[in-house]
């Protein structure tokens, strides 16, 4: 499966993960719209992301959530029925939404975060385990 | 496949702020169809759901309506709130009639996604008038504003037959199968009053219509009567903001809050996700609260084997969603899958059974002396498809199995059925009988009140002893709570607008267990503010479990813990959100009174909504044998030496049954008194032109049925 992994030690927080997030998917410049959020603590900084765990999979109340060929989980926006459900219920986190959406949005380890950052904090994996 | 009798086109109306504005008349009789506007006045005093049901319902019926007049109505709504996706609860649709059990408005509250896709459909209420002359079913495209009529006569007529094939009629693929619902009821509503209505929503990962039940009240007979088989509603497209709320991002900020508080709390408070409203079995036994026997007694040693961890480590799937509309994330909607049945016409098959809810457990199971996780699946699973209210059902027959037990009945009469109390096998047999109409089990079919009267004058029985244990109010059977000890809930079944049913208060804990509402004044309280509040829920289309079978960590820190503050405040901001007003929680309240007033005075219209009516049978309010007595003495003696200053050393038995009934009957008037002064009634508990004023709900058509009773 594949799943966006970050280098704590090589972040600077310079936020162009967010940005280049953001601006694809919804052409926008604002963080809010980012499935990676760079959060400081203490001077180090931790990265908000999807761990295509799948917990959301089976609470879905819309059966909406599904696992795709790549181990990526992901919304089929068309089934969605945007309860926010998976928002509550997601223990990372990472599930997000914006008033203006009609459904939440996720990281779909895309790479293109990975492919902004100056620093080679982010990186794509690619393993064979954890398939459901 | 059935001929088309009647195609109607209509454009549908766009939601604005919770409401389309227009509801949808069908006459049957002459297969009329025309649409009404929902008026602001309606708006303002009636809210929705409930609210706009017994408008409707007013005007079509006169005080002689019976539940099968042609001019009785099923009308149905789902309420402003209802079809939001963003919070637990929100799919409820209410549904109002003239009951065959009653004679007067029966509501009955139901999930599954019928409510909600009618009203994305373009209808705010849906009203059901006259008699068809063949059996019909009714079809609503929502999509494509269309409303068709189509003989049904060859359609099977039980509900996980029927709902399966409707749904895949209309649907045009497996994905599709999630936008239709289905309204049916089955073979069991021909032969009761107690016929229920099945709501259906599809399961696309079991691959089944599953079903929530509009239950009470009989409305499945009445559907029957009327000759509709099932009701149809497909509507593709389902979205958070159909409702075109005033301001989506409250509900979105109180949605994800409750959603989290579900996460995080609901394994440590009642475990709805895993096992439902039967998570209450083992505490309502351990505090002598589960009706056992009739009601004879609260609880019983054999009440492990039907335990909620043998139901969630044997029968019911986990870890699929439950949720019987988008959003609940309490999903206490469980099932057992792959279910062998092995009795009666599906003998061999394996189904899916929706339940055991707490009601099904309690009243098909301890009631009934059924302490058998599976038999009790088998009779939830019958009682469903054959459309018959399970809690009625379960309470009537634990009458006549007490009828039986006390030699009031022999089992010749019962045409050869061995109802005795823990006989599954008779009991199933008797739900046979009423799906085919026969023998004992049409008789059965009419009801406690019916059976007392039948009881006495075919078989001689004696009718006080029937009177004491016949648990009905009003003509509508008990729900699933023994409560002798609580006065209060005595009173919030006995009082309850429309028969013995908690959905207006459940005050067993605050009442008896912590003592929190000790004096008639406080009683009455708690007896006006919670069937006010919940009445509620009805109106604007949501579920009261959310409410308070999960509640924050800090409630117990607030002024009023059962009232769930928080929970709320999160319906006061809903209903702003999605309707644009400006309500506090005291305006909620006066929403809510403007309707609870309204359907007391109904029932005043339809002769049963004064003191008369409001008397419990004895059996809910103390022991009436002597084993009862026997089986808490202790208690009984001590209440005996501390409310009464009398010495139970010095008395007999049935001297304790007579002083305990006389002090008990004495309390229960004081309550009466205390209560109709609370809510605006007078003694003989007519709400009052001054109480209607003060809410706004002196309209003369009210004012018109109490003035002569004043």
């Amino acid at each position: 499966m594949k799943v966006l992994t970050h280098k704590q030690e090589l972040c600077t927080g310079c936020l162009e993960c967010e940005l280049a997030c953001s601006r694809t998917y919804f052409k926008t410049d604002d963080r809010n719209y980012s499935a990676i959020r760079i959060i400081e603590n203490n001077r180090t900084f931790h990265a908000r992301k999807c761990t295509q765990c799948g917990e959301c999979i089976d609470m879905c109340t819309a059966n909406a959530i599904y696992r795709d060929r790549n181990g990526v989980v992901r919304i089929d926006k068309k089934k969605c029925v945007g309860c926010l459900g998976c928002v509550g219920f997601c223990t990372e986190l990472v599930m997000f939404y914006a008033d203006d959406l009609e459904v939440p949005f996720k990281c779909i380890a895309c790479d293109i975060c990975s492919k902004a950052c100056p620093e080679g904090a982010l990186e794509i994996l690619v393993s064979r385990v954890k398939e459901n | 496949m059935g001929t088309i009798i009647k195609d109607y086109s209509y454009t549908p109306a766009k939601i604005k702020h919770g409401y389309s504005g227009k509801s949808l008349y069908i006459n049957l009789s002459d297969l009329r169809i025309e649409q009404k506007e929902i008026t602001e006045f309606m708006k303002e005093k009636f809210t929705g759901g409930k609210g706009f049901d017994l408008w409707y319902l007013w005007h079509a019926v006169t005080p002689e309506t019976r539940w099968d007049s042609p001019e009785n109505e099923i009308v149905m709504s789902v309420g402003p709130l209802g079809g939001i996706t963003q919070y637990a609860g929100t799919g409820k649709t209410l549904l109002c009639s003239i009951s065959p059990l009653t004679d007067i408005p029966i509501d009955s509250n139901v999930g599954g996604y019928f409510g909600p896709l009618l009203k994305f459909s373009g209808w705010d209420a849906f009203e059901l008038q006259g008699k068809s002359d063949r059996e019909i079913l009714i079809f609503i495209d929502g999509n494509n504003g269309r409303i068709q009529i189509e003989e049904a006569g060859e359609y099977p007529e039980d509900s996980h037959l029927l709902a399966e094939a409707l749904t895949k009629k209309f649907a045009e693929d497996e994905d599709d199968m999630v936008n239709v619902s289905v309204v049916c009821s089955g073979s069991g509503a021909k032969h009761s009053y107690m016929g229920m209505l099945n709501f259906s929503f599809y399961d696309p990962r079991r691959k089944v219509c599953r079903f929530k039940q509009a239950a009470r009240g009989g409305l499945g007979t009445i559907m029957h009567d009327k000759k509709v088989k099932a009701l149809v509603v497909k509507y593709r497209g389902v979205k958070p903001n159909l409702n075109d709320p005033a301001d989506i991002a409250t509900i979105n900020k109180v949605g994800v809050k409750y959603h989290k508080e579900m996460h995080d709390l609901d394994q440590k408070q009642n475990k709805m996700r895993q096992i439902g409203t039967a998570n209450t079995v083992m505490i309502m036994s351990q505090y002598d609260l589960l009706p056992t026997r009739n009601f004879q007694t609260g609880g019983d040693p054999e009440t492990v084997k039907i335990s909620p961890q043998v139901f969630i480590n044997e029968w019911l799937t986990q870890g699929l969603h439950d949720g019987c509309w988008y959003g609940c994330t309490m999903a206490c909607a469980k099932c057992a899958d792959h279910f062998l049945i092995t009795t009666g016409p599906y003998a061999g098959q394996r189904v899916t059974v929706d339940g055991p809810e707490y009601e099904c457990a309690a009243g098909l199971g301890a009631n009934l002396g059924v302490f058998d996780p599976q038999a009790i699946l088998e009779e939830n699973f019958y009682c469903d498809t054959y459309g018959i209210d399970l809690i009625s059902f379960a309470t009537c027959t634990a009458f006549i199995m007490e009828c039986h037990q006390r030699g009031q009945i022999t089992k010749e009469q019962m045409g050869g059925l061995d109802l005795r109390f823990g006989n599954s096998h008779a009991v199933l047999e008797l739900l046979h009988q009423m799906s085919r109409g026969e023998g004992f089990g049409r008789i059965a079919g009419l009801g406690v009140r019916n059976l007392k009267r039948v009881f006495v004058e075919k078989f001689g029985a004696d009718p006080k002893l029937l009177q004491d244990i016949g648990m009905e109010v009003k003509g509508l059977e008990y729900a699933e709570y023994a409560h002798k000890e609580s006065l209060a809930q005595q009173g919030g079944f006995a009082m309850a607008t429309k028969g013995p049913q908690h959905d207006e208060a459940w005050l067993i804990f605050m009442d008896m267990v912590n003592k929190q509402i000790p004096t008639f004044e406080d009683k009455a309280n708690a007896l006006y503010y919670f069937p006010m509040f919940r009445t509620w829920f009805g109106l604007v289309g949501l579920c009261k479990l959310p409410w308070n079978d999960i509640v924050p960590t800090d409630n117990h820190k607030t002024d009023s813990p059962a009232k769930v503050p928080e929970h709320v405040q999160n319906y006061v901001d809903l209903f702003n959100a999605v309707t644009g007003k400006n309500i506090d929680k005291e305006e909620l309240i006066v929403q809510s009174e403007r309707v609870y007033q309204f359907q007391r005075v109904f029932s005043v219209r339809m002769g049963k909504g004064e003191r008369k009516d409001d008397y419990a049978p004895y059996r809910s309010m103390g022991p009436v044998t002597r084993e009862e007595y026997l089986s808490r003495q202790e208690l009984y003696d001590k209440q005996l030496r501390e409310f009464q200053k009398l010495d139970p050393e010095t008395m007999d038995l049935d001297e304790k049954i007579a002083a305990t009934r006389r002090y008990r009957e004495d309390q229960y008037e004081q309550l009466l008194d205390a209560v109709y002064r609370r809510r605006g009634w007078t003694e003989n508990g007519i709400p009052t032109p001054e109480r209607l004023k003060a809410i706004g709900m002196d309209l003369p058509e009210l004012l018109e049925v109490i003035e002569p009773k004043l």
